[in-house]
């Protein structure tokens, strides 16, 4: 992606001043972390990989010392710890930018940053002295050179300001090593990359960073070394000039991953045609976009492209203000999900917890929620179609799941996605929306939901596939479309122009030109 | 039944075991039937605000429209001579107008329903005392509604009609919660409204349903009440109320944040509020300890239910991460 960042590397490595030895740590039934061995020195940044399940949190938990571990020790500074408690991983320097943020957005930066520290004046009240505050405030913002200030409410920063607050909030701890729990999965490409040269600014200073993510272009570029887990145990480690990707993909999974492009099985049909339609957030532009049965229509764009309003807008979330929706030649109108839903447009929504499935439901209610009239005989639910097409949706898309009566809060990441998938798949689809289909998802679900990608299109469904991860669009897509502030700024048709420069060209610049 | 509503049965049969020892006229036929007909009043419209209760929301106005309705109604019925088979759907159908405005008010203009229903306790009151002017009114010696009053205060083989009716509610009611497409919706739309609404239910219809359906029950209750007190004090009927209701619900395994509860639960909670109020009565407990013996009640019960739910999901959490290590495995094969 960049390579200004790797010239920040290079120097002698410095003796670690973090030391985790022979960690081990045993749920009931459960082996989460054995025998891990990991070292951090100074200004190192190291990569974290690994499948979801492997142990990452685990091991992550032991460094803040929420989880003590079974066996083995913690050596900071050459003193060995049995284990950490919360206030000594904190003295030691060691701070979190959580995948959810934790910051409050009532409060403005400064505060947040200061929360639980804030300086006082004297006296029994304790009152906040909002001067210091600020003043202490500036410095850190200016070390990161962000574009909002102490003031500004974080209500109103987007998820990239609000983790630059994250990561000045752990400099104001005088964090020695900063852990990134997935950082960019919110993220654009030009914020990862933002990300990527504040990581390289804080390596300059000294500071260490562990970089935990599925993405593993980011690590290619930024990791000094590399650390793969799997089953809770070392699967190896690469040293920087070892970082590839195949190689990443061997260790995590103990394979080479297939190639993720298989070419579609029929000729693309016409499906949905949009014209002019205009949303909420950009009122004054309009899109024009064809997603054609067969066919894995990619959109990419910049997060606040308006790509997640067009697919809010095609399943009747937020009606368009304007703008006609054809679908296999027919005008339609869709102002509310449910009308989306009569003619077979689902959406596979981009907040999988919030809004694709009721994690506390079993998966059968899931599975059946938008479809209960068929699985009802004059309004009382038949509990033996439920579970019929439940088991059936089960063993088609693999849901790995003790029973079809376990709660949904109790699956992975990858399960709990193949239920939302389910619950569509169980009904007619003609067009499904997948907006980002596989975010904190592992690779190997992923290859699955790809694999279904395609089935559904062979079948002669009509898929858009929105996604900000550059890899998916580019090797999953047949066509991409690329979005920029409220628009189609160009659709590349030809695969041997499907690059990362065509791609980030539309995002970012918006030339009215349709690419190849 | 679930485990919860098995843990609140033995609950009360502890108690009433209790109570009976200490004074035996507990099980005395007109003990029982006494304790039948009150929690036949109270069940009907602790059933309606469980409704609501599972959708997320609350219904704090049923003790004032027992109030209007019940004034309204005795006024029509005594002094404007109207036939029993008119005014009573006349205050179910305004309960149900109620809760209309409240469904729309809290779906359409998006205004928290502890402040719609408030405001619905407020001005209920209000409107009654103000219709009476703060007069009392009572069936007195008119005639002309011994058949309705023997349908809402009447026995047959001498269980209350209150109860009967009560039953039947709860049988209908949990037929549509627990078995119909509309009480599933009921559910998600109260565990999460934004994935049930992904899932194209009609969310605002179905919370709105909720209310409606708390405000015809509570119709229905407060003809029962009227006959019951057979007198109305504008200002002091139903005080309160709307509280036994919540209380039930909350004692039969509602969450306050929704999507949690049953039907069997709810009755329960109403039958173990009734004894204990029975029990306060029966033990020479002073009657003035009555709502702080069932304050104290609720909240052990709350509290014990919540200890046991922290445990399954401390369980669950564990098995979320088995699952989580074993749904991983068959990829790396």
């Amino acid at each position: 992606m960049s390579d200004a960042v790797t010239s920040e590397r290079g120097g002698p490595p410095a003796a670690p001043f973090l030391r985790l030895v022979r960690i081990g740590k045993t749920y009931p039934g459960v082996t989460a972390l054995a025998d891990v061995d990991l070292e951090v020195a100074r200004g190192e940044v190291v990569g974290l990989i690994g499948e979801n399940g492997a142990g990452k949190s685990t091991l992550m938990k032991v460094l803040g010392g929420v989880v003590a571990p079974d066996s083995g020790h913690i050596e900071i500074d050459g003193t060995v710890h049995r284990a950490l408690t919360v206030p000594q991983s904190l003295a030691a320097g060691i701070a979190f930018v959580h995948q959810e943020l934790n910051l409050f957005e009532n409060l403005d930066v400064a505060a947040n940053i200061f929360i639980g520290r804030e300086p006082r004046w004297g006296g029994p009240l304790h009152l906040i002295d909002r001067q210091l505050l600020y003043r202490r405030t500036r410095p850190l913002l200016e070390r990161l050179k962000v574009d909002f200030d102490a003031r500004t409410p974080v209500a109103t920063l987007s998820i990239a300001q609000r983790q630059m607050v994250e990561i000045a909030k752990a400099l104001s701890l005088d964090a020695r090593l900063i852990i990134m729990d997935e950082p960019t999965s919110s993220l654009t490409v030009a914020e990862t990359e933002r990300l990527l040269d504040v990581i390289a600014e804080l390596q300059a200073q000294g500071v260490a960073v562990i970089y935990i993510t599925h993405r593993l272009n980011e690590v290619k570029d930024c990791a000094d070394r590399v650390v793969c887990l799997r089953d809770g145990v070392v699967a190896g480690a690469l040293a920087h000039d070892e970082i590839a990707h195949a190689a990443m993909i061997r260790l995590m999974i103990g394979r080479d991953l297939k190639a993720l492009y298989t070419p579609p099985g029929r000729q693309p049909a016409t499906g949905l045609e949009v014209q002019g339609l205009r949303t909420v957030l950009f009122p004054d532009r309009a899109v024009d976009l064809e997603i054609r049965r067969g066919e894995i229509l990619g959109l990419a764009g910049l997060i606040g492209s308006g790509r997640t309003e067009l697919a809010r807008a095609l399943f009747g979330i937020d009606p368009p203000l304007a703008g006609a929706i054809r679908l296999d030649g027919e005008p339609i109108t869709v102002r509310t999900p449910h009308h989306a839903i009569m003619r077979g447009i689902y959406l596979v929504p981009e907040d999988r917890k919030r809004s694709g499935v009721i994690v506390e439901f079993p998966v059968r209610c899931n599975v059946t929620l938008a479809d209960l009239h068929d699985h009802s005989r004059a309004w009382l639910i038949s509990g033996g179609r439920e579970c019929a097409t439940t088991e059936r949706q089960k063993e088609r898309l693999h849901i790995r799941t003790p029973s079809i009566e376990s709660e949904v809060i109790t699956l992975s990441g990858g399960n709990q996605q193949k239920v939302v998938l389910a619950k569509w798949l169980a009904m007619r689809p003609s067009v499904v929306i997948f907006d980002e289909p596989t975010r904190g998802i592992d690779v190997g679900a992923k290859s699955e939901i790809y694999a279904i990608l395609r089935q559904l299109a062979d079948a002669g469904v009509a898929i858009l596939m929105i996604s900000s991860d550059m890899e998916e669009v580019i090797g999953v897509s047949d066509r991409i479309a690329v979005m920029h502030e409220g628009r189609i700024s160009g659709i590349l048709e030809n695969r041997d122009s499907f690059t990362e420069t065509n791609v980030l060209e539309l995002a970012v610049n918006s030339p009215a030109r349709t690419a190849a | 039944m679930q485990k919860k509503d098995l843990g609140l049965l033995v609950l009360i049969l502890v108690v009433g075991a209790i109570t009976t020892a200490l004074n035996p006229v507990f099980l005395s036929p007109v003990n029982l039937g006494n304790m039948a007909n009150l929690v036949g009043l109270f069940g009907i419209f602790s059933i309606g605000i469980g409704v609501v209760i599972i959708t997320g929301g609350i219904d704090l106005s049923v003790g004032s429209m027992f109030a209007l309705i019940g004034v309204v109604f005795i006024d029509l019925m005594t002094n404007k001579g109207m036939a029993w088979e008119l005014v009573l759907p006349l205050a179910i159908g305004l309960g149900i107008c109620f809760g209309v405005i409240h469904g729309v008010l809290v779906t359409r203009f998006n205004m928290q329903p502890f402040v719609v229903t408030l405001c619905g306790l407020l001005i209920y009151r209000g409107a009654a005392r103000y219709y009476m002017a703060d007069a009392t009114i009572g069936f007195g010696y008119a005639g002309g509604h011994e058949t309705l009053e023997w349908l809402a205060s009447g026995r047959s083989l001498g269980v209350p009609h209150t109860f009967i009716a009560f039953v039947a509610v709860a049988i209908v009611m949990g037929i549509v919660l627990h078995r119909s497409v509309f009480g599933r919706y009921l559910f998600a739309v109260g565990k999460n409204e934004e994935a049930a609404r992904y899932s194209g239910i009609p969310t605002n219809l179905v919370i709105a349903s909720a209310y409606v359906i708390s405000g015809a029950l509570a119709g229905l209750a407060a003809v029962f009440l009227a006959f019951y007190t057979y007198s109305i004090q504008p200002s002091a009927h139903g005080n309160f109320y709307e509280l036994y209701g919540i209380a039930a619900a909350v004692l039969g395994g509602c969450s306050l944040r929704g999507g949690e509860g049953s039907i069997m639960g709810i009755a329960l909670g109403t039958v173990l509020l009734q004894v204990l109020q029975n029990l306060v009565n029966l033990l020479g407990i002073p009657t003035s300890l009555n709502f702080a013996v069932m304050g104290t009640v609720i909240l052990l019960g709350v509290l014990t239910d919540q200890q046991l739910q922290r445990r399954r999901a401390r369980l669950l959490a564990v098995k979320a991460h088995q699952a989580k290590t074993l749904g991983a495995q068959p990829a790396r094969a």
